[in-house]
């Protein structure tokens, strides 16, 4: 099968208020930056490009079609869009360079939060006349399950804290967190329940940003005489849409991608997990089996900065660069959508 | 320099079509406005409420339905200290995961309690009707602790 090779990654900071910056503007430097890295003046120099992004945080029907401006697509491009977190478009662009209708693609994600009501605009993705019409909102879902992880005896709070503060003690190495800092395990548990069980710590940040990468066949990547990783293998799988048919205390879904993708295969050095919440980075860890020689989010993951529609690219492109670094030989990435780790996407990336 | 005229339009965000919510979705609602709840049994047997249309298993189109009780316990709970505007109550509630009695899988719904303290897993807890009922998910108020028989 044609290998498939990451060459560059570049994401935003990630800001709780982006201001008067729209979605074109957010995202355009970092398509800059993208291209800058790989030696490409524009659009035009990838065969595909394949977009992420949600129309409810924008409010407007078709509001992605906007994010295509920041591409300049003169003369026409062949692109395509997923409403769904631009991991899934990386996915979408694998395929379609498999099928040999492009060697090289362009994938974007972004998402400004700031200016809507965040768990209440991502109530209106659960079902839309059981829960919905409710405004059951998606901190109150996973304060649910992680209610259900303490119950039964599976995590305490100082497992969700240690999560926290090892996230934030991360993200000081990585430029475009929003939150870091060093923090003592004993200070977050001494702080008030926000959605009990979960405090604040426990639950991302709001953040507005983009990010963005570039595949492309190993052939191309060698053309263009860029550093590469290469992608051994994706995969993605969903779980019921009713929450209480699922095990929320488990992820079957990640379990599933994980072989599907071929993590088992090789050492795992490094994994970058999509866990909006604390208790689920555990949970995901636990699914994976994922042990003491797997450094787990070394970019301090979502807890340090969450950009909707982007983190799970993000979670791509930070593996990479430690391969490209040379700090890791093989990793996973991994990321979700919906309520509770619903829907979760791993993808396996190694050293060429 | 005067305040240049600011030109307004009322909008208001609508569709111009109904639709039906199906022999599922629809049975369960309407049995809500008539202060029933009813639940669907999947393949493996298990009692599922709110009902749902297909097994998420084995894909199976379900239609067995089964009353189920109007008081149950709660599986999970969010206690919620600061409501959010859309949400049901404007004072300290629970979200809540609540199997009914006679059901296998729990539905999502709010509690009301005075604090977090009252409620436990395992409580049981009972519905309170919306003084109307129209056939919407919402016919059910809420739940609260259930008054011991």
């Amino acid at each position: 099968m044609q290998q498939i090779a990451i060459v560059g990654y570049q994401q935003s900071d990630c800001v709780s208020w982006a201001g008067a910056t729209n979605e074109v503007e957010l995202i355009m430097p970092v398509l800059r930056r993208v291209f800058d890295q790989v030696g490409l003046a524009n659009a035009q120099d990838v065969d595909f490009v394949c977009s992420g992004s949600c129309d409810y945080l924008q409010g407007a029907a078709f509001a992605f079609v906007a994010g295509v401006d920041a591409l300049g697509a003169v003369p026409p491009i062949k692109e395509s869009h997923v409403e769904m977190d631009a991991a899934w478009a990386l996915y979408e662009s694998m395929l379609k360079i498999r099928m040999g209708h492009a060697k090289s693609a362009l994938i974007y994600g972004f998402g400004k939060s700031s200016p809507g009501e965040l768990p209440i605009v991502l109530s209106q993705q659960l079902d839309p006349y059981y829960l919905a019409p409710q405004w059951v909102d998606t901190i109150s879902l996973a304060a649910m399950q992680a209610r259900l992880m303490l119950d039964q005896g599976l995590i305490t709070e100082r497992d969700m804290a240690e999560v926290v503060a090892r996230s934030r003690g991360n993200a000081l190495n990585n430029p475009h967190a929003q939150l870091s800092g060093d923090i003592a395990v004993d200070e977050l548990l001494a702080q008030e329940t926000y959605v009990s069980p979960l405090r604040k710590s426990d639950c991302p940040p709001v953040s507005d940003g983009a990010s963005a990468v570039i595949i492309c066949t190993v052939e191309q990547a060698i053309e263009w005489g860029v550093p590469y990783a290469i992608i051994s293998g994706i995969d993605h799988r969903i779980e019921s849409h009713n929450l209480a048919m699922r095990d929320l205390t488990d992820s079957v879904s990640t379990r599933q991608a994980a072989q599907g993708a071929g993590m088992a295969d090789g050492s795992v050095d490094v994994a970058e997990l999509y866990a909006p919440f604390s208790h689920q980075e555990i949970i995901l860890t636990r699914a994976l089996g994922l042990g003491e020689n797997t450094q787990v989010n070394p970019s301090g993951g979502v807890l340090a900065g969450n950009l909707m529609m982007a983190s799970g690219l993000s979670r791509i492109g930070e593996l990479f660069n430690r391969i490209t670094s040379g700090e890791a030989r093989r990793g996973i990435a991994h990321a979700t959508s919906g309520p509770c780790l619903q829907h979760n996407l791993v993808t396996v990336v190694e050293s060429a | 320099m005067s305040q240049p005229e600011v030109l307004t339009q009322a909008f208001e965000l609508g569709f111009t079509y109904t639709r039906s919510t199906g022999p599922v979705v629809g049975r369960f609602l309407t049995e809500l406005r008539d202060r029933r709840i009813f639940g669907i049994k999947g393949s493996d047997g298990r009692v599922i409420v709110p009902p749902m249309e297909y097994d998420p298993v084995t894909a199976e189109e379900l239609s067995e339905f089964v009353e189920v009780g109007q008081q149950g316990e709660i599986v999970s709970f969010a206690w919620v200290k600061e409501p959010r505007a859309a949400h049901p109550f404007d004072r300290p509630f629970a979200w809540a995961m609540i199997k009914l009695d006679g059901a296998d899988v729990a539905m999502i719904h709010c509690v009301a309690a005075q604090s977090e303290g009252e409620l436990a897993t395992g409580a049981r807890v009972q519905a309170v009707w919306a003084d109307e009922t129209r056939g919407f998910i919402t016919d059910i108020r809420c739940f609260e602790l259930a008054q011991e028989n």
